[in-house]
Parts: C-alpha cells; sequence; structure tokens
C-alpha cells in the first residue's frame, strides 16, 4: 500500500478519535501499571462466577486443595521469576523437584529417626547443589540457560531414573510428623501453605529491598549497563540460578511431604507449569520485568482454574488448553501494552499534549 | 569566552595519568599508544578521528577493557582495574555516548545501581535514596520524577540521568564520551556549566568531542589520537582550528579529498514532503547524477531516520520518493533495490554485515536473486562477485570464506559497499560512510565516491564530519529536529554556516530552505 | 559473546563422524543384535518421527527462533486422525485434514509471533500446552487402533528386502528437500542472514517477515506428517503421542552444531547428530538400559556440543593472552 494513499484517512480518523483515544489510553495505562490488580479482579470474578454456577465451589476443603497445589507451584514460580528477571530460564526445575523428593524419601527410608529441619535442609542443599551447576553451566561455561537447563533437565531425570530403576517411596516409610507438614495445619492453614507463605514473602521482599535483588532486574533489563554500573554479573547470575535450584529443592521435600508417593517420575514436566504462572503472572520473559506477588497471583490463578474445572464438572482435559491459551493472551497482553504505552509517552513528549 | 587558565600548585600529582596502553582485539589493534594526563581542575580534551582509538582508551580508563600493556596511576597510585567497578572506587565516572540505562527501573535505581544507601539491616533506603536523586535532578534544572521509568525519556533527558549518575558518584575524574552529540544548544549550555561547576571543584574532566568550537571554549589542554597512538599533546591556547584539523588527519586536506568537478545530470531522487510524524516532517530534495549531496545535521536530527524511510526500513506517514522519475513503493526494501536505490547504513555490524557470515555471502545477500541458477545458488558465481568488488574496492582480506567479523572496521564498510554496488544502483544513500575506520580506508573511500558519481550515479552522503561535508559535497542539506533548514551550495558553504543551521537558525541564503 | 559461542563449523561435523563411529563400535561390542538387519530397521524406524520435526526446527533455530510447540502439533494431528477416521471419512481424507490442521496450528504461531513481533519462546511454550491441549480434548485418555491393515502394515514393513522402512523414505526425500533448500537456495541463504542479523538482513532487502512465518507454518506441517507416521506405525491415536519429542527435537539440532543464537550450523550436522542418537539408544537398549536412563546422554550431548567448543575457546583465548604478555 501507498503512503501518500493512506494518509487522509489516517489522518481524519486520528482526530475523531483523539479524545476517544486518550481515554482508552488512560485505561491502558491503568491496567499496565495494575497488572497485579487486574489478576486480583480476573480472579475473584472467576471465583465469584464458578461459586454462582455451582454453590458447593465454596468450601474449606477445596480452598486447602487449591492452596496446597498452589502452594508448592508458586515457591517454584517464585526461584522461576529470579532467573527470568535475569533474562534466563531455568527448565530443570522439575527433574530437580523429582530428584529431591525422592532422595530425601530414600533418607527417611534409610534413617527413619532423621529429624525433619535435617530432611528438609537436606532438601533444600541438594537443590542448591542442582541450581549451582546450572549457574556455573551459564557463567563459567557461557551456555545460553535455555540449552543448560534443558541438558540438566535431562541429566538429572537420567540419574533419577538410573538410581530408582522402576521402585518407588510410599507415604509408609515417611515418619508420620513429616506428612504433618502437609496434613497438620495452624488456625485451619495448611504447614505446608505457610512455609511457602514465609518463603514467598522472603523471596518477594528480598527482590524488592536488597541490593543483590535489585541487581537481577538490572541485570535483565541490560546486561551491558549492569557490567558497566559495577555489578558482578557473573557472580549475580550464579546466585540466581543457585537461588532457583535451592526453591526447587525444598518443593521437592513438601512435594515428597504432601503425596508420600514418589517414583523416578514424580513432577516430570511442571516447569511448563511453572513458566505459565511467571509469564501469567506479567514476569517478562525478555527479562528486568515482574515481581513474586504477580508470579504467586499466576500460580493462583491457574490452580483457581483448574479446580473449577472439576468443580463445573468440565472434562479435565480442558485444563491445558486454557493454560496454554493463556499463556500466549499474557504475553501479547504484556508486550502489546507496555508498547502502547511507550509510543504514547514518546508521542506526548515529543508534542505536547495535542 | 575561553577557558580560564590551569594553575597547578607545585608538588601537585596528576589525577589520573595513562602511559603506552595497548590493547589488541584478536587481530585488530585498537590501541598502540594510549598515554594521557589528567590534571585536578582541568577540562581536557581528546580529539581524534572515529577509530583513531578514543572508546578504547576510555573503556580502559572505566575497567571495562583491560589493557595488553602499559601503565595506570590514579593520584599517584599504580592501578590495574579488572571491572568497571574497581575504576568507579578509584573515583573514575564515565558518561558515554550511547546512555547505558536500566529502561525498566526508575531513575532512582538507575543512578544508584549498585550502591544503594542501605539501613542497618541491609535494607535499601528508597526514600534516601529519591530525595537525594530528586535534589540532584532539581539542581541540573530538569523537571524530572526520581520514580518515573526511564523508558520513553528522551535522550537528552537519559543524557541528564546519566550526568546524575556521574555526579553521585562524587568523582574525581569525569569522562564525557561525546555528551553533547545529541543535545540541543540549551541542553549543550546545562552540561557546560556543570562541567565548569566540577572543574572549579577540582575534578579532572576528559572531554571527548567532534565540535572543535566546544574544545576552544571548554577544554585548558588537548590530546589528539591518531591510528591507536596519542600523536599530539598541547594546551588549547598554542593551537588553531586548522592545526588541530591536520594533527588529526595526519595530511594536508586538499590532496585527502579527491573531489572532481561532475557536470551534474538529470534528477535521479526526488523525495517530496516526507513526513513520519514525531521524527521528521515536509522532507523535501532531489539529488541528480553525478551529484553528491551531503545531509548535515546533529545526532538525532533525523537524518538516517529519512534515509531509512526513503529506503523502506522504516514506516512514513505521507510523502513520496521519485527514482529516476517513478514513483517508489515506500515501506518495502526490495522495492527500492529493484528500483535502483541502495543504503549502506549508519551502523555496519547492526544494520551492514551479518557479522558471523562470510565476505562472500554477506556481498551476496543483496542479489541472491541474480546467481540463483535453476533454483540454486552458484557458489562460484558468488565467489567471483565478492571477488571482483574486492577487487575493485581494494579489499584486505585473507580469502573470501572468512567470516566478516574477522575485517577490520576499513575493510568492512568496503564489503557493506561493494554489496550494495553489486546491485548497480543509480542512487547511493551512504549514512556515516567513514565512522570508525582507518585514514587510509578513508581515502580510500572517499575515491570510490568520486568515481562513483562520475559514471553518473546520484550520492546521497549523511555525515556528522563537518570536514568530510566541506571536503566532499556538492550541496549541502541541513536538517534540524525533523525539520530541513538549509541547501547550500558547495562555493557557499562553510563550517559556521553549516553549523547555524543545525543548531536550528534559519538560512537567510538557502535556496529551498522551509 | 560472539566468540564465546563460536562454533567450528566444518570441524564440528569432523567430530560428529568421530563420535558416529566411536557410537557403531560401542554398539557392535555392547550386543551382537546390533548390526543385524532387522535391529538396523528398528534403528531407523525410531526416529523417524523425531528427523521429520528436527528437519524444519533446524530452519528456525538457524534463522534465530524457536518452536517448542512441534511435538504438540504432533500429538494434536494424532488425535485428530483418531476422531475423523471414528467418524467415518475416507483415509485420504483424513490425512489431508491432519495436515491442514498442523498447517494452520503453524500459521497460529507464526501470526502471533511474527505479526505482533512476540518472542517466540515464551508463545511456544504457550502453543506447546495450547496444542496438546486441544489434543487431550480431541481424544481425551481414549486410544483409536482400528486404522487400516494396508496403512499399519505401511508403518511398520521395509522397503522390500532391503533394511529400509517404508516410512523411512520420507524421511530421507524430507532430509535431501530441506537440505538443498536450506543449503543451496536464496531462501536458504536468507536464513541464515536472518539468525546472523535480522537488522542487517531487512536492510538487505529480505523479507524477514515473510521468511519467518513460512518458517513455522512449514515446522507445523511438518509436525502434523509425524503425527500421521507415527500414528501409523504404532497403530494407535492418543493424545499424548509425542510428549515430550519436542526437548529431543531441539537437543538433536543443537548437538548436530547449530547455535541456539542462530545464523550457524547446517542440515548435515544435524542429520548426523540424528543418527548417533538413535545408534545410541539403540545401542544401549539392547544392553537393557531403559529409554529414561539414555535421556542422560541425550543431555551430555546437547550440554557438549555448547560447553566444549566454548571451554576450547577460552582455554585457546587464555594462551594467547599470556603469549601476548610473555611476548611484551
Amino acid at each position: 500500500m501507498k503512503a501518500t494513499h493512506a494518509l487522509p484517512l489516517a489522518r481524519s480518523a486520528q482526530r475523531k478519535t483523539s479524545a476517544g483515544d486518550a481515554a482508552a489510553m488512560r485505561w491502558f495505562i491503568f491496567l499496565g501499571r495494575h497488572r497485579e490488580t487486574t489478576l486480583v479482579a480476573v480472579l475473584l470474578a472467576l471465583i465469584v462466577a464458578t461459586s454462582l454456577a455451582s454453590p458447593h465451589f465454596l468450601n474449606i476443603q477445596n480452598a486447602r486443595d487449591v492452596l496446597l497445589n498452589v502452594a508448592i507451584i508458586a515457591m517454584l514460580t517464585a526461584g522461576m521469576t529470579v532467573v527470568m528477571l535475569m533474562r534466563h530460564i531455568d527448565l530443570s526445575i522439575s527433574s530437580t523437584v523429582g530428584l529431591t523428593a525422592y532422595s530425601i524419601g530414600a533418607l527417611f527410608v534409610a534413617h527413619p529417626q532423621m529429624p525433619i529441619a535435617v530432611a528438609v535442609l537436606a532438601g533444600v542443599a541438594m537443590g542448591a547443589v542442582a541450581g549451582s551447576i546450572n549457574g556455573a553451566l551459564v557463567t563459567f561455561g557461557r551456555v545460553p540457560s535455555l540449552v543448560a537447563t534443558l541438558s540438566t533437565l535431562y541429566i538429572f531425570r537420567g540419574i533419577d531414573y538410573a538410581w530408582v530403576h522402576g521402585g518407588q517411596i510410599n507415604a509408609t516409610s515417611l515418619p508420620a510428623a513429616f506428612q504433618m507438614i502437609a496434613s497438620g495445619s495452624v488456625l485451619g492453614v495448611p504447614y505446608l501453605v505457610v512455609l511457602a507463605l514465609v518463603v514467598l514473602a522472603v523471596t518477594g521482599y528480598y527482590l524488592k529491598h536488597f541490593r543483590g535483588g535489585r541487581e537481577f532486574y538490572a541485570i535483565g533489563s541490560n546486561p551491558e549497563a549492569a557490567n558497566l554500573a559495577g555489578i558482578q554479573v557473573d557472580r549475580r547470575v550464579f546466585k540466581g540460578f543457585v537461588i532457583s535450584g535451592a526453591l526447587a529443592g525444598l518443593a521437592g521435600v513438601l512435594w515428597l511431604a504432601r503425596f508420600g508417593t514418589v517414583d523416578a517420575s514424580t513432577a516430570k514436566g511442571i516447569e511448563l507449569q511453572v513458566v505459565a504462572a511467571a509469564v501469567v503472572g506479567s514476569v517478562a520473559i525478555t527479562g528486568g520485568i515482574g515481581n513474586v506477588w504477580g508470579a504467586t497471583l499466576g500460580a493462583l490463578l491457574l490452580g483457581v482454574i483448574n479446580l473449577s474445572l472439576v468443580v463445573l464438572k468440565v472434562s479435565p482435559f480442558w485444563q491445558l488448553a486454557i493454560q496454554g491459551a493463556l499463556i500466549v493472551l499474557a504475553i501479547a497482553t504484556d508486550t502489546l501494552l507496555a508498547r502502547a504505552i511507550a509510543r504514547w509517552t514518546m508521542k506526548k513528549r515529543d508534542h505536547g499534549d495535542d | 569566552m575561553s577557558p580560564s587558565p590551569l594553575n597547578l600548585a607545585p608538588g601537585t600529582t596528576p589525577r589520573l595519568e595513562l602511559r603506552n596502553a595497548r590493547k589488541n582485539f584478536g587481530a585488530v589493534r585498537a590501541l598502540e599508544n594510549g598515554t594521557l594526563t589528567l590534571w585536578p581542575g582541568e577540562v581536557h580534551a581528546l580529539l581524534g578521528e572515529n577509530g583513531a582509538g578514543k572508546s578504547t582508551l576510555v573503556k580502559i580508563l572505566a575497567g571495562v577493557h583491560q589493557p595488553d600493556g602499559g601503565e595506570l596511576r590514579v593520584d599517584g597510585q599504580p592501578r590495574q582495574f579488572a571491572r568497571p567497578s574497581d575504576a568507579i572506587d578509584a573515583g573514575i565516572a564515565v558518561i558515554y555516548q550511547e546512555p547505558t540505562l536500566f529502561p525498566e527501573l526508575s531513575i532512582a535505581e538507575n543512578i544508584y545501581m549498585g550502591r544503594q544507601p542501605l539501613d542497618r539491616f541491609g535494607r535499601i533506603r528508597a526514600e534516601t535514596m529519591q530525595h537525594a536523586v530528586q535534589e540532584m535532578l532539581a539542581s541540573l534544572g530538569v523537571n524530572l520524577q526520581a520514580t518515573q521509568s526511564v523508558r520513553g525519556l528522551s535522550i537528552a533527558d537519559q543524557q541528564v540521568v546519566e550526568i546524575a549518575k556521574a555526579l553521585s558518584l562524587n568523582a574525581n575524574v569525569l569522562i564525557m564520551d561525546e555528551p553533547t552529540a545529541a543535545l540541543s544548544r540549551p541542553e549543550v549550555e546545562r552540561l557546560f556549566a556543570i562541567a565548569e561547576r566540577l572543574r572549579a571543584a577540582n575534578v579532572a574532566i576528559l572531554f571527548i568531542t567532534h565540535r572543535l568550537e566546544e574544545v576552544f571554549r571548554l577544554a585548558q589542554r588537548i590530546t589528539i589520537m591518531r591510528d591507536g597512538a596519542a600523536v599530539h599533546f598541547a594546551e588549547t591556547h598554542e593551537m588553531t582550528h586548522d592545526s588541530i584539523v591536520s594533527r588529526m588527519v595526519g595530511r594536508d586536506l586538499a590532496s585527502y579529498y579527491p573531489k572532481a568537478e561532475v557536470e551534474p545530470g538529470e534528477i535521479a531522487l526526488a523525495v517530496r514532503r516526507l513526513t513520519r510524524r514525531g521524527v521528521f516532517k515536509d522532507i523535501s530534495f532531489t539529488v541528480r547524477r553525478g551529484e553528491i549531496v551531503a545531509l548535515a545535521g546533529l545526532v538525532g536530527a533525523g537524518r538516517s531516520e529519512v534515509a531509512r524511510a526513503i529506503f523502506g526500513v522504516d514506516p512514513v506517514d505521507s510523502g513520496d520518493v521519485q527514482i529516476k522519475g517513478k514513483s517508489l513503493l515506500l515501506g518495502d526494501p526490495a522495492a527500492a533495490v529493484r528500483a535502483g536505490l541502495a543504503l549502506v547504513p549508519e551502523d555496519r555490524r547492526q544494520q551492514g554485515l551479518a557479522l558471523d557470515m562470510s565476505i562472500a555471502h554477506n556481498a551476496a545477500l543483496t542479489v541472491l536473486k541474480r546467481l540463483v541458477h535453476w533454483g540454486l545458488i552458484s557458489n562460484q558465481s558468488e565467489r567471483n562477485l565478492a571477488q571482483d568488488w574486492g577487487r575493485k574496492l581494494k579489499l584486505k582480506a585473507h580469502s573470501m570464506d572468512v567470516p566478516a567479523s574477522t575485517l577490520s572496521g576499513g575493510n568492512q564498510q568496503k564489503v557493506v559497499l561493494g554489496k550494495w554496488l553489486a546491485t548497480h544502483p543509480d542512487v547511493l544513500i551512504i549514512d556515516e560512510p567513514t565512522r570508525g575506520i582507518d585514514v587510509g580506508a578513508k581515502a580510500e573511500v572517499y575515491q570510490t565516491l568520486t568515481e562513483l558519481v562520475k559514471n553518473g550515479m546520484a550520492v546521497l552522503m549523511i555525515s556528522s564530519e563537518l570536514p568530510e561535508v566541506l571536503g566532499m559535497a556538492d550541496r549541502i542539506l541541513v536538517m534540524n529536529e525533523g525539520r530541513l533548514t538549509a541547501d547550500i551550495p558547495r562555493a557557499q558553504a562553510d563550517e559556521a554556516r553549516i553549523m547555524a543551521a543545525a543548531l536550528g537558525q534559519s538560512d537567510p541564503h538557502s535556496r529551498s530552505a522551509a | 559473546m560472539s566468540t564465546a559461542t563460536h562454533k567450528p563449523h566444518l570441524g564440528w561435523e569432523v567430530m560428529l563422524v568421530a563420535v558416529l563411529a566411536a557410537a557403531l563400535v560401542l554398539g557392535r561390542s555392547l550386543s551382537a543384535d546390533f548390526l543385524t538387519t532387522s535391529n538396523i530397521a528398528n534403528l531407523l524406524a525410531d526416529f523417524t518421527e523425531i528427523a521429520l520435526m528436527a528437519l524444519p526446527m533446524t530452519l528456525i533455530i538457524i534463522a534465530a527462533d524457536i518452536d517448542l510447540s512441534v511435538a504438540s502439533i504432533m500429538g494434536m494431528s494424532s488425535s485428530l486422525m483418531g476422531v475423523l477416521w471414528h467418524m467415518g471419512l475416507p483415509m485420504p481424507a483424513v490425512i489431508v485434514l491432519c495436515l491442514v490442521a498442523g498447517t494452520l496450528a503453524g500459521v497460529f504461531n507464526g501470526v502471533v509471533i511474527v505479526t505482533f513481533a512476540l518472542p517466540s519462546l515464551a508463545v511456544t511454550i504457550g502453543t506447546l500446552a495450547l496444542f496438546r491441549g486441544v489434543s487431550y480434548l480431541l481424544l481425551g485418555d481414549q486410544a483409536i487402533a482400528d486404522f487400516p491393515t494396508a496403512l499399519t502394515t505401511f508403518g511398520i514393513s521395509n522397503v522390500g528386502d532391503t533394511f529400509i522402512p517404508q516410512p523411512f523414505v520420507i524421511v530421507i526425500v524430507a532430509a535431501i528437500g530441506f537440505t538443498v533448500l536450506l543449503q543451496a537456495t536464496a531462501f536458504g541463504r536468507s536464513l541464515y542472514a536472518i539468525g546472523s542479523n535480522q537488522t542487517a538482513a531487512r536492510f538487505s532487502g529480505i523479507n524477514v517477515s515473510r521468511a519467518r512465518l513460512i518458517l513455522y507454518v512449514v515446522s507445523g506441517l511438518m509436525s502434523a506428517l509425524a503425527g500421521i507416521i507415527y500414528t501409523l506405525r504404532f497403530s494407535s491415536a492418543r493424545g499424548d503421542n509425542g510428549e515430550g519429542f519436542e526437548l529431543s527435537v531441539v537437543a538433536a539440532v543443537l548437538f548436530g552444531g547449530v547455535s541456539i543464537f542462530g545464523g550457524k550450523g547446517s542440515l548435515p550436522g544435524v542429520l548426523l547428530s540424528l543418527v548417533i542418537i538413535a545408534v545410541l539408544k539403540n545401542a544401549l537398549t539392547l544392553s537393557d538400559v531403559s529409554s529414561e536412563v539414555l535421556t542422560i546422554v541425550t543431555g551430555v550431548l546437547l550440554l557438549s556440543s555448547v560447553l566444549v567448543p566454548n571451554l576450547v575457546n577460552r582455554w585457546r583465548d587464555a594462551r594467547q593472552q599470556k603469549a601476548l604478555a610473555a611476548h611484551a
């Protein structure tokens, strides 16, 4: 199309809609700046709609189930947020979860008297080791994180299979006190959920209020500028992967406590759920944007959708399709909104408010 | 106004001393002899053509590059910078030509990244930080909020953030790498006032610029670099404009520009009322066969954007372009190539070359369809093509199969030029033809341009280097903030007149200025 | 960055040939059955689908994009095949409709990624879930197995008396086609330019958007083809067919010497890599190593394809640096 022909039309359209434009733009900017608020609204709308359709939806048991399911995913999403903020990705978390869950289970089988704190710490330490392998590959080895963590996804899972050899750990081999992490509760909230909330709060707080946390944002926003600002980028990236790994290790322990039964295929494929939750929660895959609060809301939204489908007796096969559609929608919304706002502010800057 | 003289108390040690610094990148020697002394309370101009090694020297002082040899002293103490944070700790702040900011983060965070004020629990004292930044912004006289994000700021405002960052470091040495390139007059004045204030506070300032009048106004002393080495050092008052230029270029100017008298032919490129909202407006001009028309102006005036829009890689809102009298379909580079248009872009590494690909493959990119027989690319004709143009342009390379990344800047430019000349264009738009290439290669590029117009090509040359514009162009168009402000014939052109138009003063004698 | 990710172009392929030879020797020593015709037929048949998806994936990664949704498109086409066949449509129509569906899925990917300029990694993680979801919606947890014997026999029999499985002929034809397309046509050359420097490609008059869009569409089509062949080979249409294959496909392409940053690599390298992975898997399976444990091999191969050249470069740079310092 020739620009000269398009012009008069475009101009008159511009003039007519400029007032409406500004109003629409204000909405866009609101949505863009308050993605978390939007997510909360969507979440509430979904809960209200589902409970109207099915009065059984709102009950303690359902709430408990959602919280238990989401707690583990949300913790992993917090770790993924740290990594994605740096413009990296960690696909290996599912294998780390599986491997730690089985390892800690095996530890309990060998030492039934092992204190629970030791089990938890051992899980976190294992995860941190896995994370430091990823971190070393990405920083020292200069392997792109997608390739590095895809490889370790395979390798960790393969080690798991080689070791487990078709066996499994059952709830009966686990101390009752350990299983209380998931089944016991304080004021009706399961311990597991309380623990997850603490972890999420600490991670979120660290990202917002500490130098190290802000450096993750800086690195993802502009790696070169981060280096020029005196940030030791490699060291920080390494730490980011260790955090992600450690959280995956903790999630592995909690997985064991929640489900009791683990085998070599435990948690296979959840890396995609986690990336989905982060993306739906407005963590940008291009780095520098996002926070734990949003990521947690993303995880919660996906969890509630899944439960709603069950309650509404919709085929569970809808789950995956909806999740996929949401990911695409979230990326498109975030990117296009950000672009529209940038264009608008630039126009405003260059021309005043005309 | 002339700079205040440099008075040093006896026994003063230099803030910074660099001796015989060397740096190679693979086979390319970027810095041969970096030598520089900065005294407290001086503004020191570092001059040289693009590619003379100034940026490498700056990056060594900033801790970005580690020199292969040489000696660095700060306040008399020998130092080695392993990373940028070492330079920052040593009190050296750098303002780069391109702002190095975090678009997603707030202005306050940009300024204090990596050294935010902390409370006793190690938490960032966000309010303290924001207050400090707000005060700094106020003292710089800009209306910006410390909490607003950097995305969407104009280049000038981004530069202000960079300056505030440097100020907040309380640096003893401030390095400014072409800070004024994209600034308007008042913004330049603001920057100079700040520089003067810092100088009075005994900060040593290293100032890199292409605008010599700024040097005479601000700097006490001058170091001139050429081909990777510091070749001349002097007090500013000992130098004249011409003596600086001839030392930068290293030879007599007249022989440097092989300008030939060519009788202009018919109109080859006609641009009419080309407009892209917010970028440029109502751009109209023509270029005839046998003519080199220069498009001058400050960085950010919209010159490259006009070139890109004509070629179709950027969109336009209105206006039209004719090549040899035929209207061009805008927004489609392939159509532009078919119509006989070629664009040698300003950023060779980002826009001109696929650096990982071989010379032959790069050279063939524009003419792939012509090299195809029965649907398959003929490797032989591809290599022949590259060798052909390589010979014509005196390309220095081991073979046509080595990656373009292994070539020096000048030879890379020849590959880009060759890839476009292979399309046999009628109109060549060449954006910053000699940026970042050595003196020898420059002369060869000028020679090539001269021969092209002799053979009837129409050339539109965008250039920020006034000597080049004055030396090569038959006619000089000047842009300011997206508009054409002057159209000056060669005979009437001088530096003052071009600069005036570039700064937005309307040119009374122009033929077609809007 | 560019030196850190540099991959020796020809050197890598030579290395792959050596690895292949080693893998063959290993296979022979692990099991006497390794070089029997029936085993070779198995070995070749087993990588039919991965190969069919790796061909377009090579082009996509060379153009500095990625498509993680291939295995889901494959599963979707398998499910659709079952559903349509159960609806009583004639087989040719079923096959055509499956290919059309895969192509449309590719169009969807391409339009979202190219037209809206969104990051391909994130988008195809989304469509990975989306298309797999559609696949489950079509078939649920059912399996459809009653396909016509003529076709399922095609899936498992060899060409004449040779050891070449019939579906493998499709792979050979496709491999030749894609190799010529990538290595010898203007389109293929433009993909390298796009992957190496998209801006420079656009400035050279190459229609970048169109090329990228074509790649996603072709990838969708080939994935659907893989789904059809897989269904016939195992004579079973299921929603979870090919789940997780996308990672094997990407691993094979990268191990073949293609840079994840685009612009580098070749199809012969990827074909070698496919054969190596198939041989190793086969050899280890013969010696009773489970297929899950084999993922370690895939992981190590993938990792070493990037890590080894990087470490070699790093070591060489350090030595050069030292030599320079000694010289001064």
